[in-house]
């Protein structure tokens, strides 16, 4: 996010339970303000006359509290610590509760060109919803080339060098029932510090795919809604590369490999690619192993685990049956 | 065909990440590699075959080798079992 004004906070299309119901009522030459701290002060201390350490950078919100004691100064015409407060440059001011300022607050609002919003919502409430928002905003960003696709309810992210098979790896996926998020593009987001959350760059786009020999196909058409999704966790990196014979590929699947995407730790897999090999299958099946894993069975390591009984148990007969060779 | 026997030194015997370095050592070579225990015949290009083997600390098992580079084979796979599957 380059820059986040008061402007595109009014205009976020946020629904139901996260819609923050805000209209400008007051200083609207200020709306162009940019929002720099996903963060929220509430003024009770700045109004009373304390500044020091007065988080101006932040929204500054109102709720019943602080509006009864703004209705206090008015009556008594003691207006020095709101222009004071004004004084500074705040991004702007909310009302909670659906309250409107007095005459002699908004004019001063007006003067320092000080956007000043409304809300319905208690300020509570408003506060809660607001940060929910601002942490999506200002969560850490990354896009990557890939495909973003959800596999048994497992996020699986196919990246790979350009022409390996990403899109129509995925294309098959969709065809038997699974998910796709984004192609070619995923837009990463970090949130709350250890969720991978993975969207389409371009919400307004769709979900489209370009498949070689093709061109650009719509999925939510062609598949039906079933077959799209808007955002998902990335759970599972999958990386496709062409088949060499000379590498060493991963045969046992004991070991752990994470990669770091945005300081998040994603399972990571590098599946080779040649004619014969249905890819499709392969990352169905990782999917389904990273459920278990999650479920807490580790294929590989419980395999090992039982290999190494039964040795443990064939070496003791072969020392006993020895043993009584000699004697 | 070259053909050499070698004890297992480590106490877990053959179990998965020996039977990976197994396999992977003998992917470098082009001749036909098998092992040998008992009466038991494998190809060590196969993982599930080597750890079906049940090779425990101290049994014995031949490593036979048949192509163009099978003593260089044979003496990597033995080299595996002498160093104990870098294990101990």
């Amino acid at each position: 996010m380059d820059s986040f004004s008061v402007l595109d906070l009014l205009d976020l299309d946020l629904k139901e339970h996260n819609a923050l119901n805000l209209k400008c009522i007051g200083g609207r030459p200020g709306l162009v303000r940019t929002i720099r701290e996903p963060e929220i002060n509430r003024p009770g201390l700045t109004l009373s006359g304390f500044f020091d350490e007065f988080a101006h950078e932040r929204i500054q919100l109102f709720g019943r509290g602080e509006i009864a004691y703004i209705n206090k100064l008015e009556q008594k015409d003691n207006l020095e610590t709101i222009e004071k407060m004004f004084s500074y440059r705040i991004p702007c001011c909310v009302f909670a509760n659906s309250y409107t300022p007095g005459e002699k607050t908004m004019k001063i609002a007006e003067n320092a060109e000080c956007p000043i919003l409304q809300t319905d919502l208690p300020s509570g409430e408003f506060a809660l919803r607001l940060m929910r928002a601002l942490n999506d905003i200002f969560a850490p960003k990354e896009v990557v080339h890939g495909v973003l696709v959800e596999v048994f309810g497992i996020g699986v992210l196919i990246r790979g060098s350009s022409g390996v098979g990403k899109s129509e790896t995925a294309l098959e996926l969709i065809e038997r029932g699974h998910r796709l998020i984004s192609d070619d593009s995923v837009e990463l987001k970090r949130m709350n510090g250890n969720l991978l959350i993975g969207a389409s760059q371009n919400q307004s786009l769709g979900h489209h795919m370009e498949i070689r020999g093709l061109g650009i196909i719509n999925v939510s058409h062609l598949f039906g809604v079933g077959a799209i999704r808007d955002k998902k966790q990335v759970q599972l990196l999958v990386e496709l590369e062409e088949w060499d014979a000379e590498k060493v590929y991963d045969r046992l699947g004991s070991g752990d490999t994470n990669k770091e995407m945005l300081g998040v730790k994603i399972p990571a897999l590098i599946i080779p690619v040649k004619p014969g090999r249905n890819i499709p299958i392969i990352i169905e099946t990782a999917a389904m192993n990273e459920r278990l894993k999650k479920m807490g069975y580790f294929s590989a390591r419980d395999f090992n685990q039982n290999v190494l009984k039964w040795l443990e148990s064939e070496n003791a007969r072969n020392l006993y049956f020895n043993d009584t060779d000699t004697f | 065909m070259t053909s050499k026997t070698v004890t297992i030194k480590n106490r877990a015997g053959i179990h998965a990440r020996p039977a990976a370095l197994i396999v992977n050592t003998a992917n470098q070579y082009e001749s036909e590699i098998f092992l040998e225990k008992d009466t038991m015949r494998i190809n060590s290009k196969s993982i599930m075959g080597i750890i079906t083997l049940g090779a425990s600390y101290k049994s014995s098992i031949s490593i036979m080798a048949e192509g163009p580079d099978e003593n260089d084979a044979v003496e990597a796979i033995a080299k595996l079992f002498e160093n104990r599957f870098e294990e101990e």
